[in-house]
């Protein structure tokens, strides 16, 4: 090259390092990467690493003081509590009925959305899903008290039925979780509904399928992986709680007991325990998620 | 690639019971009309396609082509007229209480279903027997040359053979009348082309009404038994290829369908001596030198190349004439050299061609 001037940058150990790194795409990837990575493994799995290891601790009896020694004392009284197994299984049966009870609700909700509803109609619902996520969650479950207190709205609205409402109770803290979460599962089965082709609904009927059939055989199949991914969200955000169960229930939740050894009882080592259920529960239920392709439709 | 002999298709193909009587169409149009709004997408047509003729309906897009189509299949209802199946009035009846199919342009195979599923679909639903069906997928699948595929995926398979299994999927329900709209529009031409003869010959094969919407006048010419030629709603002309394309009725249908070649006004006049509109098609005219001898069915016009375009085995030459307006005149390249063709621009030229090539038309 003779021409004076080049718009190339002056020959320099900047201009050599970019090219090198250009020819690199695994150095690329390693400074980009590294902050996100570095965070994700120091604070994330880090403290993660730390609450399974505290699980096999335990408290000196006499002291209170935290022993650092293996045991599975834990784990035993975990197990052997009857106490314990009750309040696993009231969680787990809520947040099934909380993510089957969004998923009946969301279906309809999220298919009017994708497939029925004009442009302008469709943002008016969005709004209607999204708005209450920017209010605070405390708030809203404080609302959910005042309508379910004793002689509160609730009471006074079934109670021209004949009828009364559930108080606090675990069925309140189903119908509190249900409302709080089910934004959650509309909005994955909404964008499901919307990655439909329209010429799929027409290729069933032209082939002879009547609406019933098409739902069935095509739409459902299809819908299914969002509807997981949708449920991952409802299940996993009950299981976790302990905000919700505090105020509108009576009886103890996964997310109370732990909550509570490590604030009010100061047991750590076993609130670590406990939260390996979930996280158990989780892994599991992720498993049988990601066998029904639910992380494709994320 | 060849056609599949005969002997490979169903062997009840072609012997489909036609039991109703040669006078009823297989499709019937009556005085169809759709309107969105303020926008009347077909503006009133009358169509009668034969059974077991291959019918394209050609037009630009926008022509309301494709929503006579989906009317027909009955995705879209007639805001008035009627729309008769072998003699039955369908005009508000469900596509699946029609006994037509579709092959839609985007295929729209049933991703979540392998390619044995999706063409057996049409039969589940009709409760065909498990061993006949298997039978009639596996024939559907063996005529469009994919026998040994039913367990891929439809994203596993390139676009001519997703085409194949929508084809397969459709013909497997043995309808009355097959709605294909454009088809072929996604393939890249060298499978176009070959699909396009395959097509003619499955239909051939089968004996079903095909009726085929196009924008692409060539493929509309190369398989079709008759066009319609849709403009803005209303249809311009019916008639064969050959009648389409040598005796347009319209302005328009000469220009849609060919090159549009045409004189009006005083140019006209200068060269026919009558006034009106004329379409001279540009293969009908000669090219010949200034002052070349005219025989008496011929008629001349004097002018000046304008622009030379070599396009390999023809070269399209354009004449501004004496007389005003321009004539596209393309020559096959039998003994011209690329270069022969291209230093002709500028020069004066005299066109030539017989007296019953010039054709009035309706503007």
């Amino acid at each position: 090259m003779t021409t004076g001037t080049s718009s190339l940058p002056p020959e320099g150990v900047r201009r050599r390092f970019l090219a090198a790194l250009y020819r690199r795409t695994p150095a690329q990837l390693l400074i980009l990467l590294a902050p996100p990575i570095g965070w994700f493994g120091a604070v994330y799995l880090g403290s993660l690493a730390i609450l399974l290891l505290s699980a096999f601790w335990y408290l000196n009896p006499i002291t209170s003081a935290v022993v650092h020694d293996f045991s599975l004392s834990n784990f035993q009284q975990l197990v052997s509590d009857p106490v314990n197994r009750t309040i696993v299984l009231r969680t787990v049966v809520i947040a099934a009925t909380v993510t089957i009870a969004d998923m009946a609700l969301a279906f309809p909700i999220a298919y009017f959305m994708a497939r029925v509803a004009s442009p302008r109609f469709r943002s008016i619902l969005f709004m209607a899903v999204l708005l209450p996520l920017w209010s605070n969650y405390l708030v809203r479950v404080f609302a959910w008290r005042i309508i379910l207190a004793q002689g509160g709205p609730l009471d006074g609205l079934l109670g021209v039925v004949g009828l009364k409402g559930p108080g606090f109770s675990d069925v309140s803290t189903w119908l509190v979780f249900t409302y709080l979460w089910l934004p959650y599962m509309i909005l994955p089965v909404y964008a499901g509904f919307e990655r439909i082709p329209g010429s799929l609904f027409e290729a069933s009927a032209d082939l002879g399928g009547r609406a019933a059939t098409t739902f069935r055989r095509v739409v459902l199949p299809l819908v299914l992986p969002a509807v997981a991914a949708g449920s991952i969200f409802t299940f996993s955000l009950t299981l976790g709680d302990y905000i919700t169960p505090e105020l509108v229930a009576k009886n103890q939740f996964l997310g109370t007991v732990i909550y509570e050894n490590q604030g009010v009882a100061n047991n750590v080592p076993f609130a670590a325990t406990f939260a390996i259920v979930p996280i158990g529960i989780m892994a599991i239920y992720l498993l049988l998620a990601r066998r029904l392709g639910a992380f494709n439709a994320l | 690639m060849a056609i599949p002999p005969l002997s490979d298709l169903p062997a009840d193909a072609g012997s489909l019971d036609r039991a109703t009587p040669a006078a009823a169409s297989a499709v019937r149009l009556e005085g169809v009309r759709k309107r969105y709004g303020d926008v009347e997408a077909v503006a009133g047509i009358d169509l009668d396609v034969a059974d077991g003729e291959f019918f394209s309906m050609l037009g630009p897009s926008g022509s309301g082509k494709t929503t006579t189509l989906r009317m027909i299949a009955g995705f879209e209802l007639p805001t008035a007229g009627r729309i008769l199946l072998n003699g039955e009035d369908v005009s508000n009846k469900a596509p699946f209480e029609r006994d037509v199919n579709t092959v839609f342009q985007d295929y729209a195979l049933f991703p979540h279903m392998n390619v044995g599923e999706n063409v057996a679909y049409g039969l589940v639903i009709r409760k065909v027997p498990g061993e006949e069906r298997r039978r009639r997928v596996a024939d559907a699948l063996r005529m469009v040359r994919l026998d040994g595929f039913d367990q891929r995926r439809p994203s596993h398979l390139s676009g001519g053979q997703r085409q194949r299994v929508a084809l397969a999927r459709a013909l497997v329900n043995r309808p009355r009348v097959l709605l294909l709209d454009e088809p072929l529009g996604a393939l890249d031409l060298k499978l176009r082309e070959e699909m396009q003869i395959e097509l003619k010959a499955i239909q051939h094969a089968v004996g079903i009404t095909f009726i085929y919407v196009t924008h692409d006048q060539e493929e509309a010419l190369t398989m079709s038994d008759r066009i319609a030629v849709f403009n803005q709603g209303l249809i311009e002309q019916v008639g064969s290829p050959a009648e389409v394309y040598e005796r347009p009725a319209t302005a328009f249908v000469a220009g849609f369908v060919g090159t549009s070649n045409l004189l009006q006004g005083d140019a006209a006049e200068r060269v026919f001596g009558t006034a009106g509109t004329f379409t001279v098609r540009p293969e009908k005219i000669r090219l010949a030198e200034p002052g070349a001898a005219v025989a008496a069915d011929e008629i001349s016009v004097d002018g000046r190349i304008r622009e030379v375009v070599y396009l390999g085995s023809e070269t399209r030459y354009y004449v501004a004439l004496d007389a005003g307006s321009e004539l596209v005149v393309t020559q096959q390249n039998l003994v011209t050299s690329s270069m022969e063709a291209l230093a002709a621009e500028g020069r004066p030229a005299r066109l030539i061609w017989k007296r019953q090539h010039g054709l009035p038309i309706n503007a």
